[in-house]
């Protein structure tokens, strides 16, 4: 047998399948099918962990996703390591390597144990009194100290060697859970034909039926009718099964998101197969049958390994086989732990009492536990407890005082009754409503289309509950239009009906008490911490919680939310529903962030896009900088070149000779249809009705507020067709913003736009040869200067390909844009290049564009200009029409503080000092000896060495700047400050001959 | 009010923590005050508590719809600094970071302000020209801020991922050292603590239903749900419900709602050493004392009062968070949620009069809030007293966006070309 405490005869686990795992490097033996914690417990190890506060020792709660106590690391290899793991739910594989947390040096021996004896002063709250003095000591000495003393697990360190898949779906029926009310529910909604989705956070079906073995269905065990129900479902054409499936938040309009854990409990797994995958299901309609879960006692001590919930000693020894102690006590308020106490005397373990706080516990329990000679206590209750790493005695008393005794155990199993999981209800907006007589909240008024079934809507008894989901199966699949199929019906039985239940304090742990009676577990929160927040003036239920920290541990507060609530409800001296619950938030428990992103990652993070040329950029050692989602060629270094040698190289190359430029990045929006220049007219502030066709103009696009948007040539192709150029970060919003006031505000107008941006190729031959270059391979347009003037656009070929040829400059030179179809960019590029390069002229990158057209005085927009210029700022007045009566942000414009004087202005900026360049960003001031803060008069937008002018250049926003020509103003660097001259922004060829030549 | 301190959790710790009183209280309303706040949370609450330190004014009701800091104030991911780039920014943002550094001292609770410094990373030219600016432009205004290149920013931040082979690579950052985080519901509770001292009214569950107005337009009073409370000036910091509440005096106010949302890893060791923000992929971190990352989402697209959000948020900011911190793809998110951010279209706040006598407000303060706590309460305070702004505020006006006189942040951070 794998573990001196598994009972031959008792669970579903296979002896033979063996597996072997280490906890903090000492080897042990599991079964397959175990989780760490089964594992664990059947080789008698209790203490697995340390509190988050105290650093108690602890031990292993539950048998699920509730569990406080048992977090793991959990490690197949270096880079696969995951701390915080719940080893309730953990599966054992062979080989597995796991490691207890927040101890130090050991688990055992543990120096932050100091922290319990420290305990009276470390109360709710108290870091909020103290840590004030010195004032300099909280940063440097407090702080550090806590955020050591803090935190679970460790860190992973390394990249995560996994991947992680992603599936979206949809259903008519989604069904979350699949005890006896989720199989059920199943059932009914996939007979009708209806598409159903089955999940549940267990490796196999069951739900309770995992622990409670007095239960039949259909005639068979439970859990036997489990499997055979789930292999049925699976073999439908319409239903699919997920096991290891969380059901983890419930979204807007029906989106649930579920997390499948595909590998982790498998040793050497397919690498590849995913390790966790998301399923994103819009369901029709949802079904929740979530079950409860059980509340553990609150008495004093009551946090020693070796104490668990009832259910959970069950489920290890009904499904694993082990025998969680060998003489245990129950501790109940509720005739459920009675079933734990039969099964583990079946099994031939000691029961030492059944200790039930109730005077009065049900009288089947009652009987059948005389009729196994085990001895009850009602009307008691366990008021402290004894051993150090494990749980030695209890100290039993009646209610209301005397009858004292001691109790030797090495178990003790603690019930007050069922909570009902209503996270997923509460998570959909669903209103919970509190059940005075069960004291549970349960779903109250719906939100979204789902209903909730079975123990997660207060339904007790098997056969209630079956006949309730049964009935929800059905009428969800009908709603959804599915109306095939026959009525499925179902018989339960289940031994004893279950009564009973308490939330809060228990006996001995009351106000008048001092004890460290446990709430929250993880986060070390007793009764009286929730009494000190209530006196302390905490008397929302939200304020409690934070000030205590009552269920922000990583169960969420799965058992100790209700506790909390209700000893906050009695110290105030109110209603449980007048305090009311704290909000539930997603995930109902945590989510691996790599299953949350899943592919999204390195390449597919963001996806780059690349230009029909940029292997060729790539091949000829170009650069590459990142604008947008936009890889450009940035410049084309060669053998030695510094940038700055490359850049000046190619800025004197253009204006010698020529350069091609890949200009494919630059937005561009098809605007067709009989009222296109009308739209134009509105969009832009210049004009466009009287742009002749196969002529191309420069336009400026503002806000409604009046500020610069975004610029560019368009081209009017045809009466009723123009090609629309934007920036190249721009494209998208400007293909918003037309849209939008298309829809919106010009709905009346004829007009239809297309992106176009990815279906032209754009090579700008800019330079005194480049007409010679484009000459030969051009047909079917007249490229003189006379017949194709600048800022002109023909239709015809190039290499044989189709074109829109544009006349137009962004550098100053004589220059052309070819647009070809995207498909033919390489192609078209390659002859031009071959044509370029035989005539000495060079490829260039953006760094070249940008001081080209600096020395020329063309801005970039959201460079030279953020969202806080206006055209006249920028120099622009030239292209604001004045006979419009409208275009968008023509109103905003007219506001009295974009009218008045002292606004900042866009000007070219001299250093004093030649060989200087100035750094972008740097600001500008009149007077660099003033005292701080400075006035600052604005900052430079660009700046760049200009090796054509011989001396550096740059542009600013300066205030008044327009008038302010020749003035010299200073910018004050850290080292130095820099004398600047203001000059106007064109630094070369002030006449613009060479745009025309 | 009995003073917090070592010794008196030392003597509680000795009697069980019997002796600890309430640390505000919350008594029947009165007929009517000098002032109302409208909104508990730091802003509002604070404002009460300049009002009564330094004007003398007491007679004060703070009402809250819900319960204290449950707004914006407890929802938000703490983070705060104060290198914004115009100088009305600079100068209320460094205005309350003053008061952040002596707040614990100042409200006898410590706020656990920790200037872990905040680094804001540059991953293209574009990045780089804009932090440049700013960090320029807070020299000059005497403000700390400066330039790392990308290992000098590793060294920083360690966990950080500055190899050229990532989508956007590390081309620099800018740091501020003295920004950093606090302790979000110690700042409400300890400006409730110390107002309620000064003798200011904590109204919670009081939701606001209308504002009376007189017979000159002028304010007299709120209905509530609790019934009319009188009032001489009313003031209004109800951050997510500005709109709504400013509509009952029938001011609008040029703001947006929408849902920012955020979320937490389950608490680890320490792992990570300050605040990491970044525009370009678009995400913000921390680690918080407990040991959770602390993540900043986007907002909703769509304007919402849902406290909650879609998946594809959260999904989006992780995606970025693991791109720029790549070890954390096997740490798990504990839980997530929203709150209502109230945006102005310059993405500003707005602090100041109203066109209805004597109604003030504060709201527009977007997604950054918190950090303004301290400086926009203690000039808030002022505004509700004397009538008109303190010289740092002067610029927040309502006026402005008649008037186009903008104070865009968001611009300055501008788009890539």
């Amino acid at each position: 047998m794998s573990g001196a405490n598994r009972i031959a005869g008792q669970g579903r686990l296979t002896p033979a399948r063996t597996a072997r795992f280490t906890f903090d490097g000492k080897s042990y033996e599991a079964l397959e099918g175990d989780t760490v914690a089964s594992a664990l417990l059947a080789n008698g190890v209790h203490l697995v962990g340390r509190s988050f506060k105290y650093h108690r020792p602890r031990g292993i709660v539950s048998a699920g996703p509730e569990e406080p106590n048992a977090l793991i690391d959990v490690a197949r290899d270096a880079a696969r390591r995951q701390p915080n793991v719940r080893a309730t739910v953990q599966e054992v594989f062979d080989g597995m390597k796991v490691t207890s947390q927040n101890r130090w040096p050991s688990l055992t021996f543990d120096v932050g144990g100091l922290n319990n004896l420290m305990s009276p002063f470390f109360a709710a709250g108290f870091y909020y009194k103290t840590f004030m003095w010195p004032k300099a000591a909280w940063e440097k000495v407090y702080e550090p100290v806590i955020r050591r003393a803090a935190g679970l697990g460790t860190a992973p360190t390394e990249e995560d060697p996994d991947h992680y898949a992603n599936r979206y779906a949809t259903c008519d029926v989604l069904v979350v859970g699949a005890g006896v009310a989720g199989l059920s529910a199943a059932l009914a909604a996939a007979a009708t034909g209806a598409r159903v989705i089955l999940c549940d956070e267990q490796p196999e079906v069951g739900g309770a039926l995992h622990y409670d073995r007095s239960v039949t269905v259909d005639g068979k065990e439970g859990f036997v009718w489990a499997q055979e129900a789930a292999a049925k479902l699976a073999a439908m054409e319409n239903v699919t099964v997920l096991s290891r499936t969380t059901a983890f938040g419930y979204y807007n309009h029906n989106f649930v998101g579920l997390v499948e854990r595909v590998t982790d409990h498998v040793a050497r797994p397919d690498r590849k197969a995913p390790r966790e995958r998301l399923w994103q299901v819009r369901a029709k309609r949802v079904i929740l049958a979530t079950g409860a879960i059980e509340r553990h006692m609150v008495f004093g001590n009551n946090d020693r390994p070796g104490i668990m919930l009832a259910s959970a000693a069950r489920t290890y020894l009904n499904h694993f086989g082990v025998a969680v102690g060998k003489k245990v006590a129950i501790y109940t308020a509720n005739d459920s732990a009675y079933e734990a106490a039969f099964d583990l005397k079946r099994a031939g373990v000691q029961i030492a009492a059944i200790i039930d706080s109730r005077s009065k516990p049900g009288d089947a329990v009652l009987n059948e536990a005389r009729s196994h000679g085990i001895e009850v206590l009602p009307g008691h209750s366990v008021v402290d407890t004894k051993g150090h790493r494990r749980v030695s005695s209890i100290t039993v008393v009646r209610n209301g005082g005397g009858g004292k005794r001691s109790i030797a155990v090495d178990a003790l199993l603690t019930s007050a009754g069922w909570t009902p999981s209503v996270h997923l209800f509460s998570q959909s907006r669903g209103k919970v409503a509190y059940n005075a007589e069960t004291g549970q909240f349960l779903p109250g008024t719906y939100a979204q289309d789902c209903l909730s079934v079975g123990a997660c809507n207060g339904t007790n008894g098997l056969q209630a509950t079956i006949e309730e989901a049964l009935a929800a199966g059905e009428l969800m699949a009908r709603a959804t239009g599915n109306d095939g199929g026959e009525k499925v019906e179902l018989r339960g039985e289940n031994a004893f009906e279950w009564t009973g239940g308490m939330a809060g304090a228990a006996e001995g742990a009351g106000a008048d008490t001092n004890v460290k009676a446990f709430i929250d577990f993880q986060n070390d929160v007793c009764a009286k911490d929730i009494r000190l927040a209530v006196r302390e003036g905490m008397h929302s239920i939200e304020h409690i919680k934070r000030f205590t920290t009552n269920g922000m541990a990583t169960d969420q507060g799965k058992l100790s939310n209700l506790h909390g609530l209700a000893i906050a409800a009695e110290t105030l001296g109110r209603e449980i529903p007048k305090v009311g619950l704290t909000t539930f938030r997603a995930p109902y428990t945590p989510v691996t962030f790599g299953t949350i992103i899943n592919h999204s990652r390195g390449d597919l993070f963001d996806p780059a896009r690349k230009t029909p040329m940029h292997a060729w950029e790539e091949a000829h050692g170009a650069l590459f900088e990142d604008v947008g989602n936009w890889k450009r060629a940035w410049y084309y270094p060669r053998a030695g070149e510094t940038m700055q040698e490359a850049v000046d190289r190619e800025c004197r190359t253009v204006r010698a000779v020529a350069g091609v430029f890949d200009a494919s990045t630059l937005g561009k929006i098809e605007v067709v249809g009989p009222d296109a220049a009308e739209f134009l007219n509105l969009m832009y502030t210049n004009a466009w009705d009287t742009l002749k066709p196969g002529r191309c103009r420069y336009g400026i696009m503002l806000r409604e507020d009046g500020f610069v948007y975004d610029d560019g040539v368009v081209g009017r192709i045809a009466e009723d067709r123009f090609h629309v150029t934007t920036t190249t970060g721009g494209a998208p919003r400007v293909m918003n913003h037309m849209e939008d006031y298309l829809q919106t505000e010009f709905p009346h107008l004829k007009v239809w736009l297309t992106s176009t941006t990815e279906q032209w190729a754009v090579i700008a031959v800019q330079g005194p040869k480049a007409r010679e270059i484009i000459a030969p391979l051009v047909e079917g347009i007249d490229i003189s200067n006379e017949a194709f003037p600048h800022m002109s656009v023909r239709e015809g070929k190039i290499c044989g390909v189709p074109t829109r040829l544009f006349r137009m400059s962004f550098t100053g030179e004589a220059g052309y844009e070819v647009n070809v179809p995207a498909d033919y960019g390489q192609a078209v590029w390659e002859a031009i290049w071959a044509r370029a390069e035989t005539l000495g002229a060079c490829a260039y990158g953006t760094e070249t564009m940008h001081v080209l057209r600096a020395e020329k005085g063309y801005i970039i927009v959201g460079q030279d200009t953020d969202g806080t210029v206006t055209p006249f700022d920028a120099g622009l007045a030239w292209a604001v029409s004045k006979k419009k009566t409208d275009f968008v942000g023509i109103r905003g414009l007219k506001r009295p503080d974009l009218v008045k004087e002292g606004r900042k202005q866009l000007v070219g900026l001299r250093t004093k000092d030649p060989k200087l360049v100035l750094e972008e960003g740097a600001q500008i001031v009149a007077d660099p000896n003033q005292p701080m803060p400075m006035k600052m008069l604005g900052h430079v937008t660009s700046a760049y060495w200009s090796e054509n002018c011989g001396h550096s250049i740059a542009f600013a926003l300066v205030e008044g700047g327009h008038s302010r020509t020749g003035q010299t103003l200073y910018v004050p660097m850290p080292d130095r400050t820099v004398a600047v001259e203001v000059t106007d922004m064109v630094f070369i060829d002030k006449e613009g001959a060479r745009l025309n030549g | 009010m009995r003073k917090f301190s070592v010794f008196a959790v030392a003597r509680e710790a000795l009697r069980g923590h019997k002796g600890w009183e309430p640390q505000w209280v919350s008594p029947e309303p009165r007929k009517e005050y000098d002032v109302i706040i409208v909104g508990g949370g730091g802003h509002g609450l604070g404002a009460a508590y300049y009002l009564a330190k330094e004007h003398g004014i007491t007679n004060v009701a703070v009402i809250e719809k819900g319960w204290l800091g449950g707004g914006n104030t407890g929802r938000n991911t703490t983070i705060i600094r104060s290198n914004y780039l115009y100088d009305e920014s600079m100068d209320i943002y460094e205005h309350s970071l003053k008061l952040w550094e002596g707040l614990s001292q100042e409200l006898n609770y410590n706020v656990m302000y920790s200037p872990r410094g905040v680094m804001m990373l540059s991953h293209n030219i574009h990045d780089r020209q804009s932090f440049k600016r700013h960090i320029h432009a807070n020299r000059l205004h005497g403000i700390d801020n400066e330039w790392l290149t990308p290992e000098q920013a590793k060294d920083f931040c360690p966990p950080l991922d500055i190899s050229a082979t990532a989508r956007y690579p590390i081309n620099g950052a800018a740091l501020q050292r003295r920004g950093g985080t606090a302790r979000h519901d110690a700042v409400a509770w300890g400006y409730a603590r110390a107002a309620s001292d000064r003798g200011v009214h904590i109204i919670q569950n009081c939701e606001v239903k209308g504002i009376r107005r007189g017979p000159n337009g002028e304010v007299t009073g709120v209905e509530t749900s609790r019934g009319f409370i009188g009032a001489k000036k009313i003031a209004v910091s109800a951050s997510g419900h500005n709109s709504v509440i400013m509509s009952m005096a029938d001011v609008r106010v040029p703001l947006h709602s929408v849902p920012l949302q955020a979320l937490v890893s389950e608490p680890m060791k320490p792992i990570f050493p300050c605040v990491v923000m970044s525009n370009t992929v678009h995400a913000y971190i921390s680690q918080s004392d407990k040991g959770e990352l602390v993540i900043g989402a986007g907002t909703d697209q769509y304007n919402s009062y849902s406290q909650t959000g879609g998946l594809q948020i959260i999904t989006h900011t992780l995606d970025a968070i693991c791109e720029l911190f790549p070890m954390f793809r096997r740490v798990k998110m504990m839980r997530q949620w929203g709150g209502i951010t109230d945006n102005t279209p310059d993405r500003s706040a707005i602090q100041g009069v109203t066109p209805v006598p004597n109604l003030f407000v504060n709201c527009g303060w977007g997604t950054g809030g918190f950090k303004a706590t301290p400086g926009s309460a203690h000039l808030f305070a002022h505004l509700i007293a004397k009538g008109e702004p303190h010289k740092l505020a002067s610029g927040l006006t309502l006026d402005r966006f008649r008037t186009g006189r903008l104070i865009d942040e968001a611009a300055a951070a501008a788009v890539a070309h």
